[in-house]
């Protein structure tokens, strides 16, 4: 085939193009990534029986804008690496953001109690099953996004995967949050940061294979 | 940049739908295209032009990622050079580290105007597509109908019509690099 032959072929009919197609797609995968989350939160965890209580106390909150920022930052880092040519720009500078303010509120409440008290702060009650519990809930935000990530043009696909994990990791702990009844900084440090990591990983790992165009 | 700003200009009347002045951004780009890859695959010139149709391909089925602040010889640019990495790993090819990727303004640089035939056939690829993408393919891009009319034609739904003419060229996509 002739290359002008194809670029008639490509061009006869061409149909408009909706301008916010790749945000649209990227929204509907994260909202399908939290509902989901919700969903198995429920079923398997359900949520805290205090949660209204909870709902008072600044520490909630801290974690509940941990995950919101994260979410955030990495949804600007995923809209950049879906489109060829898009400078990232300082996106992967602001993913950093979130984490380092919690570890430094973290270390400073370490340094502000007593010794013997500082292992209990860091594993809490929950620390075998918390970053599985995290990893559990964003498998379908892992699956929605890589899906809407397969549907646009990455070229770096080991960072787009695990940019993709990183946001349902985030969004799954938007929903863990409502049932989990750990409320130390040093806790949310270490197994929340270790919960979003574990899809972030899967993603870099799977990201060069399943979104190759 | 001159040429940045004719191209930007055509592509986008394109993405709104004018089809004459989209297949003038495709013939414009595929001249730097192919100036682009015949430096870089200096020692395989025979697979210039296939490479050529493929990146084509390619920037047709994700003119979808393109926005309008980008500037359109970086975004082109930009998949020219993962469909030639990607080429060059599939292959194998071993001293690509002496090949120079970069430089958008190069690609934009210089043009090569020998439209040439391919070596791969995409016709006879295109044959080998499901019925409800071939078709649609075959009466609206290479007889011009449209989707009503073809719609009309195969007893498709006109949604199903445009789903296949977007499945199908996807789907072409994939099996030119073996995905499918």
């Amino acid at each position: 085939m002739k290359t002008d032959e194809l670029i008639g072929i490509l061009a006869t009919g061409a149909r408009p193009v909706a301008p916010h197609r790749l945000e649209q797609r990227f929204g509907g995968a994260a909202l399908l990534g939290l509902l989901g989350a919700g969903v198995l939160m429920l079923l398997g965890y359900g949520v805290r029986p205090d949660l209204a209580q909870a709902l008072q106390l600044p520490m909630w909150w801290l974690k509940f804008s941990f995950a919101a920022a994260l979410a955030g930052v990495a949804a600007l880092a995923l809209l950049r690496l879906a489109r060829p040519g898009m400078r990232l720009g300082h996106a992967l500078a602001w993913v950093l953001l979130p984490p380092l303010v919690l570890w430094m509120m973290a270390l400073a409440a370490l340094q502000g109690a007593a010794p013997g008290e500082r292992a209990a702060m860091v594993l809490g009650s929950t620390w075998r099953s918390c970053p599985f519990n995290i990893a559990l809930l964003s498998l379908p935000g892992f699956a929605a996004l890589l899906w809407a990530m397969r549907q646009a043009a990455p070229t770096r696909l080991r960072l787009a995967g695990a940019c993709a994990g990183l946001l349902a990791g985030a969004l799954a702990t938007l929903a863990y949050a409502l049932h989990c009844p750990e409320m130390q900084a040093p806790f949310l440090a270490v197994w929340y940061v270790l919960g979003i990591a574990l899809p972030t990983a899967l993603g870099a790992l799977i990201g060069p294979r399943v979104l190759r165009w | 940049m001159e040429i940045e700003e004719r191209l930007r200009a055509l592509l986008l009347q394109g993405l709104a739908g004018e089809a004459r002045d989209y297949e003038r951004f495709l013939a414009a780009l595929s001249t730097h295209l192919r100036a682009f890859l015949r430096r870089r695959l200096g020692q395989w010139p025979d697979e210039v032009e296939d490479l050529v149709q493929e990146t084509l391909l390619a920037v047709h089925n994700q003119r979808h990622t393109y926005r309008a602040d980008m500037p359109v010889t970086a975004w082109a640019h930009a998949i020219a050079r993962y469909k030639l990495v990607d080429w060059f790993r599939a292959h194998a090819v071993r001293g690509t580290r002496n090949v120079p990727l970069d430089g958008a303004d190069e690609l934009f640089s210089t043009q090569d105007q020998d439209a040439a035939q391919a070596r791969r056939d995409l016709g006879l690829l295109l044959e080998t597509l499901p019925d409800k993408q071939r078709l649609p393919i075959q009466h609206v891009k290479l007889e011009g109908l449209s989707v009503v009319e073809t719609a009309r034609l195969t007893g498709l739904s006109e949604s199903a019509v445009k789903v296949g003419v977007h499945r199908g060229l996807k789907a072409l996509a994939a099996r030119i690099r073996g995905l499918a």
